[in-house]
């Protein structure tokens, strides 16, 4: 059995969350432009847009992250097509995040006040025009601190695309605590370096909280 | 090259659903207790208590928030261990979980403390409460009333993380799907069945919920 020093362990898990850096960007950046689409159709006013949309962000905010990650590996295969863990992963977060995106951007959405929505109607603007020049910019200012703030639960999220294969922090943890037998070490790091991640993140968005409490 | 979706196949297999469905269900229900007194503690600790404390359970409460639930349960199923604490998986299942509802519930019991006017307290003074019958009828009474919506999506966020503790073979919900896969090899039809039940079963805690909020704060 080859020796493991402090330092090789710690730098093969730093090697390790590039892809969950990676990982984490790729699924908040996917997940963020359909969830914007998606909100186009949730606060469209159509009915049937609006339940159709409703259902999916409760489906996926209803059911473990862990279990859409399995459907999404075992359910492409179905297909003939062989699944990477990559893909997979990818494509359970990017759905996973859009639904919980579009439902936090559809409470900012709805705090702007109705009155915008009548006068940009008098303007004669349509639908897209309304979003695009007058709701968006408005309820963006508000939507940035959750937004920071859900880019954690993104970056955690990550973690269970270790289960599928994909080799992450979580999974490089697993994979030396093998080697090593020295679990108390190797997971204290692992979530020493996840912290490093999340944390500024939290503290960013508790900040920009806290500066629009003010200017409000 | 079509591929026939079969459910039947997992006709024999009901008990094993039904062991893992009971499992959850448990799971959820004990570690939301435990988690909640947990996050009651830590947040009355942080509003009333000395200031290291106060550092203390914010330092607890950041580190469990800023870490994957997953890491944590290996933390406490592999890394305790070796420092000598040995605990059975569904022991850690428990802890992990409560533990980690409680730091979430800490802060969110907290906002709701924060809210709670001042004078509201010196009121309970000035009538000769004791400071634990102020924090009882006073604070958390009207802290738990603001805060309940936000704490009982959190549960329901927890019930659905719980999913994980598979990962440590405790034979919860999603263990009970991995089983029967490796059995009858229709992973699809297993956990898409298995999803649903747990769509069934956020929706149903859901529910539950409201109905636990409307018999303890009625009114509005």
């Amino acid at each position: 059995m080859s020796d493991f020093s402090f330092w090789v362990i710690l730098s093969n898990l730093l090697l390790a969350t590039r892809w969950t850096f990676l990982l984490s960007l790729i699924a908040f950046v996917s997940g963020g432009i359909v969830a914007l689409a998606l909100l186009f159709a949730r606060v469209s006013g159509k009915p049937w847009l609006e339940r159709l949309t409703r259902w999916y962000i409760e489906f996926f905010q209803g059911t473990p992250l862990l279990m859409q990650l399995f459907l999404f590996f075992f359910g492409v295969g179905l297909f003939g097509i062989d699944v990477d863990p990559w893909i997979a992963a990818w494509l359970a977060l990017t759905f996973w995040t859009s639904a919980f995106l579009t439902d936090i951007w559809r409470g900012c959405v709805e705090a702007i006040p109705k009155g915008q929505w009548e006068a940009s109607d008098t303007l004669a603007l349509s639908y897209v025009e309304q979003m695009r020049y007058v709701i968006l910019p408005q309820a963006a200012r508000i939507a940035i601190a959750p937004t920071v703030g859900f880019s954690v639960q993104v970056i955690k999220g990550t973690a269970l695309a270790s289960i599928i294969g994909f080799v992450d922090l979580t999974k490089a943890g697993t994979m030396l605590n093998n080697a090593t037998f020295r679990p108390f070490l190797v997971y204290s790091l692992v979530a020493l370096i996840y912290f490093a991640l999340c944390f500024p993140l939290s503290w960013y968005a508790h900040r920009l909280e806290r500066q629009l409490n003010v200017a409000r | 090259m079509g591929y026939t979706l079969v459910f039947g196949d997992l006709l024999p297999y009901w008990p094993v659903l039904l062991h893992g469905l009971i499992f959850t269900i448990v799971l959820t229900i004990v570690s939301t207790v435990a988690g909640v007194a947990l996050g009651t503690a830590g947040a009355s600790a942080r509003a009333f208590g000395p200031k290291w404390l106060d550092w203390v359970v914010g330092a607890y409460v950041e580190i469990i928030r800023n870490t994957p639930f997953i890491v944590q349960l290996f933390f406490i199923f592999f890394g305790l261990p070796a420092a000598g604490v040995k605990l059975s998986e569904t022991v850690a299942a428990f802890l992990a979980m409560t533990i980690n509802l409680g730091a979430y519930s800490t802060e969110i019991i907290r906002a709701g403390i924060q809210a709670v006017p001042k004078g509201h307290i010196e009121a309970g003074e000035s009538l000769a409460m004791s400071r634990m019958q102020i924090l009882r009828y006073v604070v958390l009474k009207q802290a738990f009333q603001k805060i309940y919506p936000a704490l009982s999506s959190q549960i329901v966020i927890v019930m659905l993380g719980s999913a994980v503790v598979s990962q440590i073979s405790a034979e919860d919900l999603t263990y009970a799907a991995n089983y029967i896969q490796s059995r009858n090899f229709r992973a699809f039809e297993v956990y898409l069945v298995v999803t649903l039940l747990y769509l069934l079963l956020a929706i149903s805690l859901r529910a539950v919920l409201r109905g636990i909020g409307r018999w303890s704060f009625p009114k509005a």
